[in-house]
């Protein structure tokens, strides 16, 4: 589905990304892993094609990223800052996306009951709280039934309650066979959702693999003690080398 | 493209800045026209306030409304549309915002006390002006890395445009008065919308007295009319060489 060949990336003298080669397949669910700086929003985001990148191709389903803006519509993104304009109602922000998308006549609105903003569709943007943000650009990243979800920090800033739907959302989507991309700092959030973990740090690929194999291979089966044992005894050794 | 034009508007239009500012220009406009009783006059002032505020309250709100949006400009772009697009309608929202709020605010008050010509063409300039500095402030947002820089850079802009200019422009006419350089004065009017703003204004009043010396060359060589056409030509091209720009660069703007 999504192909990464070769992509660099360097904000002036900063190498955000370095040749970076990844392929991703429906029905993974995709953890993105890495400490600040590593380069996660800027691989989303080139994906996206909001970030040019340097060197290096990205294809998805076939499409190349810069030459095509059309394949987007096969991506639900979520940002991981949701702004919108000030004076703009939930309901219109809704409205909007819907409109601009008029190849859909069908909406996923499981979400938007599920988080209650019905019951709020005429409250401005600018008077909702972070969380309640969140769970609008969620909705909007859900609405079209995309193949693809590009999901930045899902959860950070919503209640136990609604992260919960939200997790169990995704772990719907991804038994339909679709592609989840996930990044977060929230490890047990993504116990039970994550089938991959991808590390990056200073923009390098530092390994792509399945939870099972780490699971195996760090003899833990809880999600934040593998990635924890990894990072004190696995990435040291990689670095060495 | 309609659709983000329309929505971008229905989000200005119940902005707060937007509305005093629009009840500010029509305070000022009834104040200024009931204080003489000679319309010319009220309309000089009304050019003066316009002159000295659209440019700077336009350049610093576009440049601020450009930076705030850029994560829902992330959000637009995450749909299937292209990026000229996204940034257009940004553009024509925006501008078209902040146009009618000098449409109503001082054509309103001018279309009952002063209608004439005169006044549609005020009304004209206004809006031109607003139109000019959006689009300097879409090339100043696309081109800078963040938002305080930004503003900073809009800030001077705006100051270089209404005040650094002329003092410039009439060092250079002392210095070279030997000289026959009267063509070269136009041609450096060309570069300042501010002064074109008021050289068109002041071609309509016919008050030679007050039109000073570019508005006098601009009398002499080139009449009322083709001046006129001459200095509308030169601030549509302002209009449109800082959007096209806006727009290449964006392309390949990394966000």
């Amino acid at each position: 589905m999504i192909r990464i060949e070769g992509l660099t990336k360097s904000f002036g003298k900063f190498k955000a990304l370095d040749n970076i080669n990844l392929q991703m397949q429906e029905g993974q669910a995709i953890s993105l892993l890495g400490p600040n700086g590593s380069g996660k929003t800027t691989l989303i985001k080139s994906i996206l094609g909001l970030v040019i990148p340097e060197k290096g191709k990205i294809t998805i389903n076939n499409h190349v990223v810069r030459e095509d803006w059309a394949y987007r519509s096969k991506i639900g993104y979520m940002p991981q800052i949701g702004r919108y304009p000030d004076n703009m109602t939930i309901e219109q922000v809704i409205k909007m996306i819907k409109e601009i998308r008029k190849d859909h006549t069908q909406y996923d609105e499981e979400l938007i009951y599920g988080f209650g903003l019905d019951k709020m569709k005429t409250k401005t943007m600018r008077s909702l709280s972070g969380g309640t943000r969140q769970k609008v650009s969620a909705c909007l990243a859900f609405l079209f039934s995309p193949d693809i979800y590009i999901l930045d920090e899902p959860t950070a800033g919503l209640d136990p309650l609604s992260s919960e739907l939200l997790k169990e959302k995704m772990v719907k989507e991804r038994a339909a066979g679709k592609l989840i991309l996930i990044t977060s700092h929230v490890l047990s959030d993504l116990e039970g959702i994550a089938s991959h973990i991808i590390y990056l740090q200073d923009g390098n690929l530092m390994f792509y693999k399945t939870v099972e194999e780490l699971q195996a291979s760090t003899g833990e089966s809880k999600l934040n003690k593998v990635i924890a044992q990894v990072m004190r005894t696995e990435l040291p050794a990689m670095k060495h080398n | 493209m309609k659709t983000i034009i329309k929505y971008v508007l229905l989000d200005l239009l119940r902005n707060k800045i937007i509305l005093v500012y629009t009840i500010i220009l029509a305070v000022l406009s009834i104040s200024v026209l009931n204080l003489d009783s000679n319309p010319s006059k009220g309309l000089l002032s009304l050019l003066n306030v316009t002159l000295l505020f659209v440019p700077i309250i336009t350049i610093l709100f576009a440049t601020i409304y450009f930076f705030n949006s850029i994560e829902f400009t992330e959000l637009l772009l995450s749909q299937p549309i292209k990026r000229q697009k996204v940034i257009l309608a940004e553009y024509i929202g925006m501008a078209s915002s902040l146009a009618a709020a000098y449409a109503v605010g001082v054509g309103l008050p001018l279309l009952f006390l002063v209608s004439g010509t005169e006044s549609l063409i005020l009304v004209l300039t206004g809006v031109l002006l607003t139109l000019i500095f959006s689009s300097l402030a879409l090339l100043i947002f696309v081109k800078s890395k963040d938002k305080t820089r930004g503003i900073g850079i809009a800030l001077v802009v705006a100051l270089f445009f209404t005040l650094l200019f002329d003092g410039l422009l009439i060092a250079f006419i002392y210095s070279f008065s030997d000289y026959p350089i009267d063509q070269a004065v136009i041609a450096i009017i060309a570069f300042n919308p501010i002064d074109l703003a008021r050289v068109l204004m002041l071609l309509q009043l016919d008050t030679s007295a007050l039109m000073g010396y570019s508005g006098a060359l601009f009398k002499k060589f080139l009449g009322s009319a083709t001046g006129s056409i001459f200095s509308i030509s030169c601030m549509v091209f302002w209009v449109v060489v800082p959007l096209f720009l806006s727009v290449r660069i964006f392309r390949k703007k990394d966000l």
